[in-house]
This record gives C-alpha cells, structure tokens and sequence, in this order.
C-alpha cells in the first residue's frame, strides 16, 4: 500500500514540475505581451532579458545578498525553533499556562511586522543582529502553534496506556509527545522558512542604509532609489530562490536526522 | 497475510512462577460523568480468577466504561471494584488491548513490546529485549522484531498490540473490541491465538465484544450488558477445547439464541 502511494507520489511530482514551469512560462509570455502591447519604458516595466542581463551583471552582488539574508534568516529560523519549541513545551504542561500566555502569542502572528522594526532598531540599532531578531519574530508563531498542536493531539488511548504503566509527565513528555510532535515541528519550520526570509528582507530594508551591510533588502531599496529596476526585479527573483532554498534546507535536514520520527503514516507532514 | 504456524503442544511452555490471576469484583459501582450521563449503573459483578468472560451489547451500553473501571483509568462515582487479590494497574498487573494497536509508530514492534518494561523501570535494557523478542515468537511475529507499525499488516499490528499487553505477565487482562477492525479470517485466527497465550498464562480476561459467535467461542462466560447495566453473567455450556465446527453444533445455536434475546430485550 505504502509503495503504491510513493509511486503516485512521483508521478504526480513530474506533473507538478511540468505545470510550475507552464505557469512560469505563461507569466512570461504576458510580460512580454504587456511590454508590447503598452509600450512601457524600462524604468516601469523591463523586459525579460533585461533583468536577465542585470542579474548577470550584478551577480557577485545577489550572490553575496543572498548569502547575508540566507544567514540572516536560517539564524532567526534557528533561534525561533529553539525558543518556539521550548515554549510549546511549557505550554503543553499546564493548561493555565496556556491560557494565561497564548493570546500574546497571537499578538505574535497579529502585530504588522513592519510596524515593529524601526522600534526594534532604536533598541537594538542599525545591525545583523536586529535583522535576526525580526527574523526571529515573524517566524515564531507557526512553531509554536504547530509543536503545541502536535504535544497536545495524543491519543487517548496511548495517554491511557503511559498512565496504566505509572508514566509521569517527564517520561510521558518524553517517550510520548515530543516524539508526536517532531511531525508538526517541520510542519512549522517549513512555513516558518519562508516567513523568515521575508522578515530578513524586511528588517534590511530598515537597516540597510544605516550599516554596511550588503543583504537582498538593502540591495532592493538602494537599487529602487537609482532606479535601476531590472536589478530591482532581479533582486526579487533572487528574494525567491533563497526562500526556496531555506525551504529545501529545512526539508532535507528532516528528512535525514528526523525521519524516524516524520516518516510514518501520522505524519502531518506528509500532504506539503 | 500473517498466518502464524499454529502451534500444538503447548503445554510444554507453561510457566509455573508466573503471578496467579485476580477475581474481579464489582459491588453497586455506578460510573457518571461531570455532564450528568451515567455510563454503568448499579453493576454487581464477580468475574473469577483465570476465566475469559466476554461483555456484549449494543454500542454506547457502557462496555468500555465498565472495562475502563476494572482497569483503574475511570474511578467509580459510587460502589467499588476490587481485584482479588489486591493489585493495581500501576504495578503492570493489568494490562489493556484497545480496539486499535495504538503503537508508537517511530518504534519497532521490539521496541513497543518492551515498552510497558521501559516505563515502569523494570530490567536492564537487554533483558526487555529478549522477552519483547519471546512476546513476539509467542504470537507468532518471530520475524517482523525489528519493523515499524507501518511495515505490518493490520493483523500484525495487533499481535504486537497482545505481546506488548503481556510484557508485564498481567494477571488481568482486558481488551475492548480488540478485532473488530480485522476480516473474519483474521479475527479468528487472532481468536485462537488469544487462547492459545490464555492456555498458558492463564491470566482472568474480559473481552468486549460485539460479535455473538466470537463470545461464545473464545469465554468461559458472557455478561449481556444494556443502557449501563448488566444481566448475571450466563455460563457457556460449551466444552473446551472449541474449534469452528462448533458453530455447526445445536448446543452453539441454542446458546447463540439465549444470548441474542437477551440482548433484544428492552433493558
């Protein structure tokens, strides 16, 4: 049954391939066609090529971007994991807990993230580790919502089973739920990986031109002032991949340290 | 498919230091929730010492419930449950079958079995070990000790489910619905296992069932249970050992026909 399903897997990942490169083919069959069409100047729309040559051009310069927000941001994931996980631990233990502390955990998800950097930057000035910082907090809320989620959702009867065997709360922690969890904890991190980039790329845009300090952020808003918008859209793309590649990242270091854990049929995980 | 070799001379196996098993008694135990439903009333029961005693009747008549008080993982709001003699389910003396296997499923099946040992501190790491692997060859898995829940067939699972209750040599066990997910095939051949590793174990089991014929076949005695309350258990007539013929047999119909107008009726 399982090889049957991998088997639908892999043919259903050639179809997906297919159509993500239809979709992108199509986009810029009507970027082109928009171009044509409207006769737009350079400056407000360039072309295909143009960006293309751009990021040519600017290579060295992407690459060394994507590499400081890449760092960034796998920070940030990393520190957010780690605080994330701990919390959700706290908060699978008492229900009061809970209670007391999960509406500011909303505010979390809630508060405009955008909102809060120049603040964050009074506090903790024009540098890397502000950038981590936001980092870190646009990427918490998915982890502990989720970890808790996956702390909390035991079967009954396995909870019946650790209690009839006398298993307190640290064995039943332990031995029961956070093996549970490690499903719902890359669950989380996947989302996370991209919300991280974004409140890297965010926080730069704040930070940039405070420090020297060369992230895809810092790059957009520097290249938006000289107008150079084929670069500008370069960046963009560039923006993308890195997302992709933490989400890539996070999915293969799952799959090779947690598959004990991840690779059964409960797995949460398994429709991303 | 799992067809475990079924294997004939089984006295030579019986264990004579393992623990002796409990009576079960239940004097006027009443069970009722915060919401105000009562799941068991007034229930006098006495389920003696190493017999196999099956609970049936309609869904939602307080079967599992009253399994759950026997197990110690409901208290009774009034009246009381003892085992005699006295034991309690923390010290492993219980052990429980859900209707699913509920394994951990990051575990091998020798992992799961052994885990009843782990959580209570008993034996070296080593010593679980081979009796998980002893538990397995008992129900017939010899060669699945080191697959996952997922690699096993649902059969399976539930062999592993019965080798991990008896981890701790229970003297009561109990298992709620512990076949009704399986086809008939199956469920007989699980049926015979479970007498099988009774033969040998002889610890007191009570088995809820929906399944007239798999009551009769497998208990000493059936308790017919409605809206909470139970009937006097009735004594199976039937001669031990049973095998599938009996169904054929007009002592199996006329107990059959016993039990089923008893369920039908109004409680």
């Amino acid at each position: 049954m399982k090889r049957e399903r991998r088997g639908i897997d892999a043919t259903s990942w050639v179809v997906q391939s297919v159509s993500v490169i239809a979709v992108a083919a199509v986009a810029i069959v009507v970027w082109i066609l928009v171009l044509e069409l409207f006769e737009l100047p350079p400056i407000l729309l360039p072309s295909p090529q143009r960006v293309l040559d751009a990021a040519m051009r600017e290579r060295d310069t992407l690459i060394r971007g994507m590499f400081s927000t890449g760092i960034a941001a796998a920070a940030g994931l990393a520190t957010a994991l780690l605080i994330g996980s701990f919390v959700a631990i706290l908060f699978s233990q008492s229900r009061l807990i809970r209670r007391a502390f999960f509406p500011y955990v909303i505010f979390l998800q809630t508060v405009p993230i955008v909102a809060i950097a120049p603040l964050l930057i009074t506090w903790s000035g024009y540098r890397f580790r502000t950038v981590v910082i936001v980092t870190v907090i646009i990427s918490l809320f998915p982890i502990i919502s989720n970890v808790t989620a996956g702390l909390m959702t035991i079967e009954r009867e396995l909870a019946d089973l650790f209690r009839m065997y006398g298993a307190g709360r640290i064995k039943r922690l332990w031995k029961l739920q956070i093996p549970s969890a490690v499903p719902y904890l890359v669950l989380g991190a996947k989302i996370s990986s991209g919300l991280a980039v974004i409140g890297a790329i965010v926080a730069e845009f704040f930070v940039g031109n405070g420090a020297s300090y060369d992230g895809l952020g810092t790059l957009m808003t520097g290249w938006q002032a000289m107008q150079r918008t084929d670069a500008l859209i370069a960046a963009l793309f560039a923006s993308t991949l890195l997302g992709l590649l933490l989400f890539g990242v996070v999915h293969i270091v799952a799959a090779v340290f947690l598959r004990r854990w991840t690779r059964s049929e409960t797995s949460p995980g398994s429709a991303s | 498919m799992n067809l475990a070799p079924s294997r004939t001379n089984l006295t030579t196996n019986v264990n004579p230091s393992l623990p002796l098993a409990s009576e079960i008694r239940c004097e006027a135990v009443e069970l009722a929730f915060s919401d105000g439903t009562r799941a068991v009333s007034d229930v006098d029961l006495r389920i003696p010492a190493g017999s196999i005693t099956s609970l049936v009747g309609p869904s939602g008549c307080g079967k599992t419930s009253l399994l759950r008080l026997f197990a110690g993982l409901e208290k009774p709001s009034s009246g009381r449950v003892r085992l005699e003699p006295m034991i309690s389910a923390v010290a492993g003396e219980i052990a429980f079958v859900f209707q699913q296997p509920t394994l951990l499923p990051w575990r091998t099946a020798m992992e799961n079995v052994q885990l009843p040992l782990e959580l209570m501190g008993r034996f070296s790491k080593s010593q679980r070990m081979e009796i998980a692997s002893q538990l397995l060859e008992d129900v017939g898995l010899q060669d699945a000790h080191l697959k996952k829940p997922h690699e096993l067939s649902g059969g399976m699972r539930m062999r592993v489910s019965i080798a991990r209750a008896l981890a701790t040599s229970p003297r009561v066990l109990l298992l709620d619905e512990p076949f009704a997910a399986l086809d008939d095939i199956l469920r007989g051949q699980l049926g015979e296992l479970l007498l099988e590793l009774w033969s040998l174990r002889r610890f007191t089991a009570v088995m809820v069932t929906h399944n007239i014929g798999e009551a009769i076949l497998l208990s000493d005695r059936v308790v017919v249970m409605r809206g909470g309350r139970t009937d006097a258990p009735r004594v199976n007539p039937l001669p031990r050992p049973r095998t599938d013929a009996l169904r054929r047999t007009v002592a199996f119909g006329e107990f059959y026909g016993v039990i089923s107008d008893a369920l039908r009726e109004p409680s």
